[in-house]
């Protein structure tokens, strides 16, 4: 059973990693000039594209995310604009949070919200996906005895490891080199992809490495 | 509790890191030699030629008088005229006779970019320009108590050679010149807001001496332009007003100009935009010379020789002396300035060019002789390629004299050559090391880090073994030994090596006998790994770095708020956060963890999450109040930092103002509430009084000195004389009464009111043990919630053992004692309060709002910590007591970041040097006081959060869970109730120990950012950044850990104090009740 679910695990991770680079070649092959960190907008919001596509899809078609009780189509539907709301309202979440970390308030809010959406991408939207728009459901999972499957503990480790990878992106920004990767927020974005990529990659590892001592109560 | 083992390992732990930071120091800023010799008019050309006179000082001379009018602060800039500039800005186009004489008559007068060498202070500078040498690191401290100069220098020479010095202005020269004048006029110059006694001054006396004729060289240092910049900065009107005024006096001396006298305008270093100097910017180091002379002196412009743009100060030395004919002073590195030399083709009067080259070439070489005779710093190499240098060009040049041609233009390139690379060589190798005193520093710093963390973690066994006996005897026995040593085999004792041996020998001891008695698995190293010391780790990396230095403020938030958010997370993360799921309560009671009901974990992870909201709040509005560095390129300092007197929008001021005053009342209001509502207003102690009395009052005297010192100058003229009254009056005030509070308080630190109930039936012959009460609210309610029916333990019990028969509970008498649960706390919080105001004086008025933001700050961090103890209360294993690492070090992070957020910067040309004038505008005559005052405003931030530190201890307790028991079991009187900081008392030991584990982990971070700066600066000694940023980072860490650490044990002092008196108050209470 372990093997199974981690086999499914492992290849849903690196269909999700397959979206990044297909995000980062798409519009190499589209756009005219494009360059990750001259044209850092487009190549950020396309792999959020491929990114959010490819989850959906999985997660849709694993049927990982908890049964719905009620099979109504309004049901449905009002989970699904609250999802989107979740979703925005976790972009403004991350978008105060990295003002408050010292990103200017006015000057380049634009790159700021996009690093917002991003983070939203990697973090929120696997979220949603899994656990459906239930908060109490998210905090639950981000505790120690909280993950209740393999696929909860994957979300803390790829959740976990965008957010530090972001984090970690700050650092060279006030370095004097000068480097084009340097500008803000490219640093931090691509910290942040680099992060989801580690975390897509770790958690698989860590959870065969770890399956002994892995207990998951049943839901 | 065990006070003085307590207070002596603290002592100790501190000895030991100031001595490191001492040795380091000690081996790494730079001490150049003073060479005590003279010229003399015998020693400068003997061996030359027989073509010149033997002895030239009785040669007639280029020049026979010389004014010298020196403007303080001259910026290159500023002596620029440009016509077509149409909208001048205040400082632009105010000296249009430099530009209009250079131009006009350009073989009489010349201006150049007059080049100081840094630091560009006022007394170094005028240090500079007489010795002709250069300044070493260690010189800067030497402002305020300016001492005589000892090197051989122009006024000296002056004097030898029976030239009348008349000297009038900024009194610094006098105290470095003293008795060297033939007259001088000395004005005060330390009052930096005083714009004009010292220029009226000269201007009243500087004409009638001109016109006499008892004088030959005409010194006049204005002051004016200088404290203007320092005041106003350079954009302001009463620049302009300034340098015009300047503009006037260079004129009418121009006019009043002999032929045979030369006018040398010059300014003494720049100022960077703020009107601040001192470091090594170009705008400070770049000032104006201006050089006018009634005869020709200078070469037609159309002449081949390309003409310097830029000057350095020291050439001036041995420029004057050869033009005077006078020696050039012994240690000048300068060369001359060849332009004002006749080229050898027409010598009419005094020297060639090629003569006063030679003269300049042996005066140097003769001085770097002896140098290296005295010295063995300058390395050896470069030293004989210097002189084997040196005796090509004497061949050439002798060889030219006895062929009576002119020096050839090789020659003058090579001797200029020569000297370039003198001044060179002595520049680097004054910036040289002691390596072996850096590397004992560093091992001693180390050691002493590694001290703290074991002291941190065994503080219990540290303090049950008293191990500090037996190190400390063998370190002084060591160092004693080693001073034998020293006197035996080198004649004398190094103070820095004694101590260093004693210091080295007496922590290794320790940390083997720790090693020893330390039971095993306590000093795991697996828990170093957790985030908050990965916080402090990240921290010190910083510090390696020039850019993250440069950029430290934000570095310092930035981990702040990373740490902010630990706390939140890893609750969560332990699953402590919410309240536990309700299905787990249908398990057996055995497997089921103890938890807290849920609406007490509600509450509590909501106080820790509106404090988590109010830190970060903190954090981010701190960031408006950070002033910039130089080598911030598009930075702008906070608007709150410009003083309200210098704010000319009289709306814009006036909002300032009531901000200003807002955020101090508010100041005032929240301490008092504080302590109100624990019910330490109470009683009528003197301490009391200091809260309710003389905060309140020292708070209106402030109100009102700003408003004082805000108004401006010309405003109410009828009442100038108050004003000026007020201004010295009230700070005075507000400073004697917070000194008094803090007097008060450290004689009574109690804060506790007893209330004796009379027993309602006492008749019995055996008094029924009483029952106490310690009340900390006023209101019933309040009281109810924080009863204490065990006031202390051992009290109860000894009672109990009394008179164990009577236990009917109507009959017993009860204490109550209101304020006794904050009893510890009560004074720490007032004398934190005090103190920053008394530090808020110091500063800008519009940095209350940050002081402010400082105290919500630090109310945030302890609640934060408070409740997450609670919230983690029934988990942790550790002792009772026991501070985790996490909250010492947001504590000891965000007093770096108050350092920033204040206004300071790690800089010393951004040290606030008004801070002395407080309460004295008229200056100071003494040195320590406002030395005192700088180090107080510069350090505030770390002041106040290291005296606040043992409050960490007690916060927990302060917000303990109340009635979380009570409720289960049906209201017990006994045992489980709230006792607040009595628990202390309960468990003295264990008090001690954490208050000793506490310190140690405050002073193992403070230590361990002295240890790294240290290690940056030893690192990367040779770094382009070393002197601009990360020694001066090595200075202002290893102050603030000084000053810092000074204060902890204050803190700690204070709470020992109180210890004592609740002690003496439990003494005096037990025979009066049990009579």
């Amino acid at each position: 059973m372990w093997e199974v679910e981690i086999r499914g695990m492992a290849s849903a991770h690196a269909l999700l990693a397959g979206s990044v680079l297909v995000g980062s070649l798409v519009p190499a092959l589209s756009v005219e000039n494009f360059s990750v960190y001259g044209t850092h907008l487009v190549w950020l919001y396309s792999v959020c594209g491929c990114v959010a596509i490819v989850n959906i899809t999985v997660f849709w078609l694993l049927g990982i995310s908890p049964p719905t009780k009620k099979h109504t189509l309004s049901y449905k539907l009002s989970r699904l604009i609250r999802s989107c709301v979740y979703f925005l309202l976790s972009c403004l979440f991350f978008h105060t949070v990295v003002v408050l970390y010292g990103a200017s308030l006015l000057e380049s809010a634009l790159e700021t919200f996009s690093l917002a959406v991003l983070l939203s991408t990697l973090t929120t939207l696997r979220c949603l996906c899994m656990l459906g728009p239930n908060v109490q459901a998210w905090i639950r999972v981000f505790s120690r005895d909280g993950a209740m499957s393999v696929w909860d503990t994957s979300l803390q480790i790829t959740t976990g490891c965008s957010v530090v990878g972001a984090w970690l992106g700050a650092f060279p920004i006030p370095l004097d080199w000068d480097r084009p990767w340097q500008v803000w927020p490219v640093s931090c974005s691509l910290g942040a992809t680099g992060g989801f990529l580690t975390g897509l990659l770790a958690a698989p590892i860590w959870i065969r490495w770890h399956r002994k001592q892995l207990t998951y109560k049943l839901k | 509790m065990k006070r003085l083992p307590v207070l002596a390992l603290l002592l100790w732990i501190c000895c030991v890191f100031y001595v490191g930071i001492f040795l380091f120091v000690g081996g790494f800023l730079l001490v150049r030699l003073e060479v005590n010799r003279t010229s003399s008019c015998k020693d400068v050309l003997p061996p030359a030629s027989n073509s010149t006179s033997p002895d030239f000082c009785h040669e007639s001379p280029r020049v026979r008088r010389v004014v010298i009018l020196i403007v303080d602060a001259l910026k290159a800039e500023f002596a620029r005229y440009d016509p077509g500039n149409v909208s001048p800005r205040p400082f632009e186009n105010k000296l249009p006779v430099l530009g209009e004489t250079t131009s006009s008559r350009p073989s009489h007068a010349r201006l150049y970019t007059f080049r100081a060498d840094p630091p560009t202070t006022t007394m170094q500078r005028i240090k500079g320009f007489t010795t002709g040498s250069l300044p070493t690191f260690i010189d800067v401290g030497n402002n305020f108590a300016s001492s005589a100069v000892l090197e051989d220098n122009l006024i000296h020479q002056l004097g030898q050679a029976g030239k009348r010095v008349v000297f009038m202005g900024d009194d610094t020269w006098v105290s470095l010149f003293p008795k060297k004048f033939h007259r001088s006029l000395p004005f005060p110059s330390f009052n930096v807001k005083d714009l004009h006694t010292v220029d009226n001054g000269i201007l009243q006396n500087i004409f009638p001496i001109m016109d006499g004729d008892d004088w030959d060289v005409l010194i006049a240092h204005f002051l004016g332009v200088d404290h203007c910049g320092h005041r106003f900065g350079p954009d302001h009107p009463a620049m302009a007003e300034k340098l015009t005024q300047m503009d006037g006096v260079i004129r009418s001396v121009i006019k009043r100009l002999q032929d045979d006298t030369l006018l040398v305008v010059m300014g003494d270093h720049g100022m960077t935009d703020t009107g601040d100097h001192g470091g090594e910017s170009q705008k400070e180091t770049d000032a104006a010379l201006f050089l006018y002379s009634g005869s020709p002196l200078f070469p037609a412009p159309d002449a081949q020789q390309v003409e310097p743009e830029v000057v350095p100060q020291t050439d001036l030395v041995p420029t004057l002396a050869l033009l005077l004919g006078i020696p050039i002073p012994y240690s000048s590195v300068g060369q001359v300035m060849l332009q004002l030399f006749p080229s050898s083709l027409d010598a009419p009067v005094g020297l060639s060019q090629g003569e006063a080259l030679w003269i300049n070439v042996k005066q140097v070489h003769r001085f770097l002789e002896t140098y290296s005779s005295m010295a063995k710093d300058i390395p050896a190499d470069s030293l004989s390629q210097l002189r084997t240098l040196f005796s090509q060009i004497s061949d050439q040049y002798l060889s030219s004299i006895r062929d009576g041609t002119p020096p050839s233009p090789q020659l003058v390139a090579s001797m200029q050559e020569y000297l370039n690379s003198v001044r060179e060589t002595c520049r680097a190798s004054w910036a040289r090391f002691n390596p072996l005193k850096m590397a004992a520093g560093l091992l001693v710093l180390g050691f002493g880090c590694t001290l703290c963390y074991v002291i941190s973690e065994l503080s219990v066994v540290v303090l049950e073994g008293a191990m500090l006996k037996t190190p400390v005897l063998a370190g002084l026995l060591v160092g004693g030994a080693v001073a034998v040593g020293q006197i035996f085999i080198l004649g004398y004792a190094e103070v820095s090596w004694c101590l260093g041996a004693a210091v080295l020998c007496a922590e290794a001891l320790f940390l083997w006998q720790a090693r020893r008695v330390c039971p095993r698995g306590r000093l795991s190293h697996w828990h170093l790994l957790t985030l908050p010391l990965l916080m402090l780790l990240l921290r010190c990396a910083s510090l390696l770095s020039d850019s993250y230095v440069i950029s430290e403020g934000r570095v310092v938030t930035f981990l702040l708020f990373s740490l902010g958010l630990y706390f939140p997370l890893q609750l969560n993360w332990d699953g402590l956060l919410v309240p536990a799921p309700s299905t787990d309560t249908q398990k057996p009671h055995g497997l089921l963890a103890p938890s807290l009901p849920p609406s007490v974990v509600r509450r509590e992870s909501g106080t820790l999450l509106i404090c988590t909201g109010i830190l970060v709040a903190c954090l981010y509005l701190s960031l408006s109040f950070h002033s910039c560095r130089e080598e911030q390129g598009a930075c702008q300092p906070s608007v709150f930092l410009t003083p309200l007197s210098r704010v000319q929008d009289s709306r814009l001021r006036n909002l300032h103002y009531v901000l200003s005053l807002a955020s101090l009342s508010a100041w005032a209001f929240l301490l008092h509430r504080w302590l109100r509502h624990y019910g330490n207003l109470n009683c009528t102690g003197v301490c009391v009084f200091t809260a309710r009395c003389l905060l309140p009052l020292a708070s209106i005297c402030m109100g009102l000195h700003w408003a004082v010192s805000a108004t401006p100058e010309d405003t109410f003229r009828n009442l100038a004389e108050l004003i000026r009254l007020a201004q010295v009056i009230l700070p005075r005030l507000a400073f004697s009464l917070l000194g008094l509070g803090m007097l008060l308080l450290w004689l009574d630190p109690l804060t506790v009111f007893l209330k004796t109930r009379a027993p309602l039936n006492s008749r019995g012959s055996v008094m029924p043990p009483p029952r106490y009460r310690a009340s900390t609210g006023i209101s019933p309610q309040a009281e109810l919630h924080h009863l204490i029916p065990q006031l202390y333990q051992r009290i109860r019990q000894s009672l109990d053992d009394e008179g164990a028969k009577g236990t009917d509970p109507d009959g017993r008498p009860a204490v109550e004692a209101y304020g006794l649960g904050t009893v510890y706390s009560a004074p720490l919080v007032l004398l934190c309060g005090l103190m920053g105001l008394g530090m808020l004086l110091l500063h800008p008025e519009g940095m209350a709002l940050s002081f402010l933001l400082l105290l919500l700050q630090a109310a945030a961090i302890l609640h934060l910590h408070a409740s997450s103890s609670n919230l983690s209360s029934l988990q942790s294993q550790s002792s009772l007591f026991s501070v985790p690492w996490a909250p010492v070090v947001l504590w000891s992070l965000a007093a770096s970041q108050f350092f920033h957020a204040t206004g300071h910067l790690p800089t010393f040309p951004s040290i606030q040097w008004g801070a002395a004038f407080v309460g004295f505008p008229q200056g100071h005559t003494g040195t320590v006081l406002p030395a005192t005052l700088v180090t107080l405003n510069t350090f505030s931030s770390q002041i106040l959060f290291a005296v606040g530190c043992p409050l960490l201890l007690f916060w927990p307790l302060v917000c303990e869970l109340r009635g979380t028991r009570t409720s289960r079991s049906g209201g017990g009187e006994d045992g489980d109730e709230v006792v607040m900081e009595m628990r202390l008392r309960e468990n003295p030991q264990q008090f001690s120990s954490a208050l000793l584990q506490l310190t140690a982990r405050y002073l193992f971070i403070n230590g361990a950012q002295v240890l790294a700066s240290v290690c940056a600066a030893a690192i990367l000694r040779r770094h382009l950044m070393v002197w601009k940023v990360f020694a001066p980072k090595l200075m202002f860490e290893a102050s603030a850990f000084i000053v810092g650490s000074v204060f902890v044990l204050v803190g700690v002092a204070l709470v020992m104090r109180v210890d004592s008196a609740v002690a003496r108050l439990f003494q005096r209470l037990l025979p009066e009740s049990s009579r």
